[in-house]
């Protein structure tokens, strides 16, 4: 077993262990409460428990089997998450072709080229080619009625849940001196900071959250914020080990991807508020869809990506 | 041969299954009934050929292994494939609407119901094209209810499937779906054909979720 290796299993193990503390500190809250009052702070707490059980088993088996594995996962996170986006944008029958080259074109070839390490195609594919491409075959059907809408929301699903996403799996493209094969535990430093940030930004948002950062769209506070960062840091601090960044480095990474992502999470609560809906979709349940799971990652994902390449790429 | 070629629709009918809920990742929402085996008439809403195999699809396999969609003879014996799967995959009620036919749809629908199973209809007749969300009802949802009145007839709203496979295109798209079942109703005693049809026709939209004009 290779050092690499060996790595994610003991954070694939850790996670797990903090998992099955929360779980056990959950289950005994719930067995001390009468259950003709539940607690509906106690239940949203369990569910996304019990859902990051999943995101950790499935994301530990994809670091394991390496490049494929990853690609592989977060094609069809992009997938479910691209689904429920255009679920709700605006469309009528002419976007029918557009629309079915986003998901059957579009989609798999950004994962093609974020799979070969093209970097020079990927950062420039959805941005450039889809942006110019998919509103031409719009346009063709000939049909104006709120055609810039339409165009407009397509190409925000596209950037949002694909774009975005494949951004994780990217930082397996950069190259960093006497890193090498180790690029995998960037995903799992990301993965980690964000959705850890987001659980105490959750915990100390409800303890001592006062001041509303976007009163009547989301419940995030500033107190809850600045702890959910802070904390955030000190794990980027402690996970340092597996990262190139040094430890001040880390903590700084950390840091700006939290934040990031947090923010992130407000843009989609706007989304979702506009569209008059509570979640995305219903596939992980108790939970919402994949939009509701990747929000934050899908901000914090390119943001790293970018200060990676930038300040310690050879 | 009997034995195969029940196996292969049992093998085509969940491929059908698999196939819709990878694309339409999709659910039923039980609001006005629980899905336990009950005799019942599921009525939709009709945007689409996909409509009937979502309903189908959606059901719990209890309840699909005794439903039985009402279909158009001349679409689904048209060639060899359609004429396996309509009959054998989907078990249609296969319904001639030419009117010289001596075979009345609706003597094969009551046997049906008498028969015991339950059935998928769609009541507008046709696909509905235009932008109303409900073509007016033809009077066969009516003689089910006064024939049968112990039947729950159950409304039953497809949403999405006029965006995910539009009258004329090949390839669906990934969009959800979401098949919602409403309350059951019954025609009334003394109720008239138009005020029943007008009021199953006001069930069924209502279940309609509600669409945001992008304005």
């Amino acid at each position: 077993m290779d050092n690499t290796t060996s790595d994610i299993l003991m954070l694939s193990f850790g996670a797990m262990g903090i998992l099955l503390a929360l779980t056990m500190f959950g289950e005994v809250l719930q067995a001390q409460r009468n259950p003709s009052n539940p607690s509906p702070v106690l239940e949203t707490f369990m569910t996304r428990v019990k859902s990051w059980w999943g995101m950790t088993i499935l994301i530990s088996l994809a670091l394991l089997s390496g490049r494929f594995g990853v690609v592989v996962l977060f094609l069809f996170a992009s997938f479910a998450a691209l689904r429920e986006f255009l679920t709700l944008t605006a469309k009528v029958r002419a976007d029918h072709y557009s629309l079915a080259l986003a998901f059957f074109a579009v989609l798999p070839l950004q994962y093609f080229f974020v799979w070969c390490g093209w970097d020079g195609l990927y950062s420039v594919f959805i941005p450039v080619y889809a942006f110019l491409l998919l509103p031409i075959v719009s346009a063709l059907r000939g049909n104006a009625n709120r055609y810039l809408i339409r165009v407009a929301e397509t190409q925000w699903a596209l950037m949002m849940t694909v774009f975005c996403v494949s951004h994780v799996p990217a930082l397996l493209n950069i190259d960093i001196a006497g890193y090498g094969e180790r690029s995998v535990l960037l995903i799992a430093f990301l993965v980690i900071v964000v959705q850890l940030g987001d659980l105490l930004e959750y915990f100390f948002g409800r303890r001592i959250g006062k001041t509303r950062i976007a009163p009547g769209l989301s419940p995030k506070t500033w107190e809850g914020m600045a702890c959910g960062v802070v904390c955030a840091m000190g794990i980027g601090g402690l996970l340092a080990w597996i990262t190139p960044f040094g430890i001040f480095g880390a903590i700084a990474m950390a840091g700006v991807t939290s934040l990031v992502g947090m923010f992130g999470n407000i843009v989609f609560a706007a989304i979702k508020r506009d569209r008059g809906v509570k979640d995305w979709s219903h596939l992980i349940p108790g939970q919402g869809g994949f939009v509701d799971q990747l929000d934050s990652v899908i901000f914090a994902a390119p943001i790293f990506y970018h200060l990676t390449r930038f300040f310690w790429r050879v | 041969m009997k034995i195969i070629r029940r196996l292969a629709a049992k093998i085509v009918g969940q491929a059908i299954r698999l196939f819709a809920s990878f694309i339409t990742a999709l659910r039923a929402d039980w609001q006005g009934i629980e899905p336990v085996p009950r005799q019942r008439v599921y009525f939709a809403n009709h945007t689409s050929n996909g409509d009937m195999p979502m309903i189908w699809s959606v059901l719990p396999p209890a309840l699909r292994r005794t439903v039985r969609p009402v279909a158009a003879a001349d679409y689904w014996l048209k060639n060899p494939i359609r004429a396996f799967v309509g009959p054998e995959v989907f078990n249609c009620v296969l319904v001639d609407r030419r009117p010289e036919v001596k075979d009345k749809p609706m003597d094969k629908i009551i046997a049906a119901l008498d028969e015991g199973s339950s059935l998928i209809i769609f009541p507008e007749g046709n696909r509905n094209m235009g932008d109303e969300p409900l073509l007016p009802f033809k009077a066969g949802l009516y003689n089910m209810g006064l024939a049968r009145p112990d039947v729950d007839l159950v409304p039953t709203w497809i949403a999405n499937l006029n965006s995910i496979m539009p009258k004329g295109e090949v390839i669906p798209l990934p969009l959800i779906c979401t098949v919602t079942f409403g309350a059951p109703i019954h025609v009334r005693e003394g109720e008239s054909k138009d005020a029943f049809l007008s009021r199953a026709s006001e069930a069924l939209a209502s279940l309609r979720p509600v669409e945001r004009e992008a304005n």
